[in-house]
């Protein structure tokens, strides 16, 4: 018997799945394993509260109370060499774990070592900013602050950076529709002829796809073609379809192309 | 005598040649179309090559100029961010009429492979577009298609553009 699948959300699903496949976790090993990452990590400690680390592909993982960050950035760079912080953003855990993950990953040049400080962060709170040990937390916090509504304190100027000031909503957050909410379908319109323009001007069409029967501007049928902007909403005439000339000659025909000889 | 001199023994010898003032106006407009420099994405690339020596825009009198107030027509090349449409419609509004639109690409069309929050579905919802132009990007051949569709469309025209009629009148 063919195995009962349910209709109801069958488009939200893969097509395929291999019932034997078993996704590769990266492997972890201890930070024992490496002594300049243990050395680092024992600096760390003396300092900080250190929840969870770890070793993956090579780069160390350190997650930590979201409450030390800049003491624990502060250790990272002065007394263990981390001069770069090449980026730093959150992740969306909310509707898994109920909090973000906020990391800042890292890059040694005298040792050649990169590292990841992790911790996470509820809703609503804020983080401290890094940008007085690192400048380019500048941008990314911005950024961050833009797409995941996560305050950085003391950041010199926590304004967005990619949306528009006026704008509503964290785009990046899980919860946020790919295809705009309300507000933002509506955003260009609002702004630059006002709400009363949106009837005019009508929804967003977002099926590259639709066509509109009734539509005579852009569409037309083959063998029913009518005026431009005509009202079809009646039916319309059949009109009859005439094929180029130049191909389809019928030549055995009276009326077709004549024979060489005739043609003298 | 070549064909298009006016030939002065059919007009009684005189140096006289008729036509209406809406010709003479809509040949003075359609050969002297300036565009605005406005690349948004991709389809600027595009569209300087198409005003660059190897497809030569001079050549049809269609100068690029760094300024609304000097330029006829907007070339809307590339994908319009709703962050930037406000901007977008008000370099329209600052250009002098008579004006038209070119909307370049698919992006700028319907919003093309970009169907997500940030980007404005399609131009024609915050200003009213003569020619559309399909591709992505489009070649620049078809930019001067375009440009010559145009043309073509300003000389069937009447030249008092209150008597033109717009596909949608509703924004203009």
């Amino acid at each position: 018997m063919r195995k009962y699948v349910p209709k109801d959300n069958v488009q939200a699903k893969s097509y395929y799945t291999d019932r034997y496949h078993v996704v590769p976790s990266t492997p972890r090993e201890d930070v024992s394993s490496d002594e300049v990452f243990a050395k680092q990590l024992e600096t760390l400690k003396e300092k900080v509260e250190v929840i969870r680390a770890e070793i993956q592909l090579g780069q160390m993982i350190v997650e930590i109370n979201h409450q030390d960050n800049f003491k624990a950035l502060e250790v990272l760079k002065n007394e263990c060499d981390y001069a770069m912080l090449s980026e730093m953003s959150a992740v969306d855990y909310l509707a898994k774990d109920g909090n973000f993950e906020v990391f800042y990953q890292m890059l040694n040049i005298k040792d050649v070592k990169r590292m990841r400080l992790v911790m996470r962060i509820e809703q609503g709170l804020a983080v401290e900013s890094a940008v007085p040990l690192y400048k380019s937390a500048n941008f990314a916090e911005r950024e961050m602050f833009d797409m995941f509504g996560i305050v950085a304190n003391n950041h010199p100027f926590m304004k967005r950076i990619l949306m528009p000031d006026d704008w509503e909503g964290h785009p990046l957050l899980k919860t946020y529709p790919l295809q705009g909410d309300e507000f933002a379908s509506w955003y260009e319109v609002d702004k630059i002829f006002g709400k009363d323009a949106r009837e005019a001007i009508g929804p967003e069409n977002r099926d590259p796809s639709r066509i509109d029967r009734y539509d005579t501007k852009r569409f037309s049928r083959v063998g029913y073609e009518v005026q431009f902007g005509e009202d079809i909403s009646a039916g319309e005439t059949k009109t009859k379809i005439e094929y180029s000339k130049t191909f389809l000659v019928d030549y055995q025909q009276a009326d077709g192309v004549k024979p060489a000889e005739d043609r003298k | 005598m070549a064909q298009h001199q006016v030939n002065y023994a059919s007009a009684g010898g005189l140096p006289v040649a008729l036509t209406t003032v809406d010709h003479l106006i809509n040949w003075g407009r359609s050969n002297s179309l300036w565009p605005l420099t406005y690349g948004l994405a991709c389809c600027a690339i595009e569209m300087m090559a198409a005003g660059a020596s190897r497809y030569d825009f001079d050549r049809m009198g269609t100068i690029f100029r760094a300024s609304p107030r000097q330029s006829d027509v907007m070339i809307l090349a590339g994908t319009l961010s709703k962050k930037h449409s406000e901007f977008a419609r008000r370099l329209y509004d600052q250009m002098t009429e008579p004006k038209w639109v070119i909307s370049m690409g698919s992006c700028a069309n319907t919003g093309g492979m970009f169907n997500t929050y940030a980007t404005v579905q399609g131009v024609d919802r915050i200003i009213p577009v003569d020619i559309y132009l399909p591709g992505c990007a489009p070649r620049p051949e078809t930019l001067q298609y375009a440009m010559m569709m145009l043309q073509k469309k300003i000389r069937r025209e009447s030249a008092n553009m209150k008597n033109n009629t717009k596909q949608n009148l509703r924004l203009i």
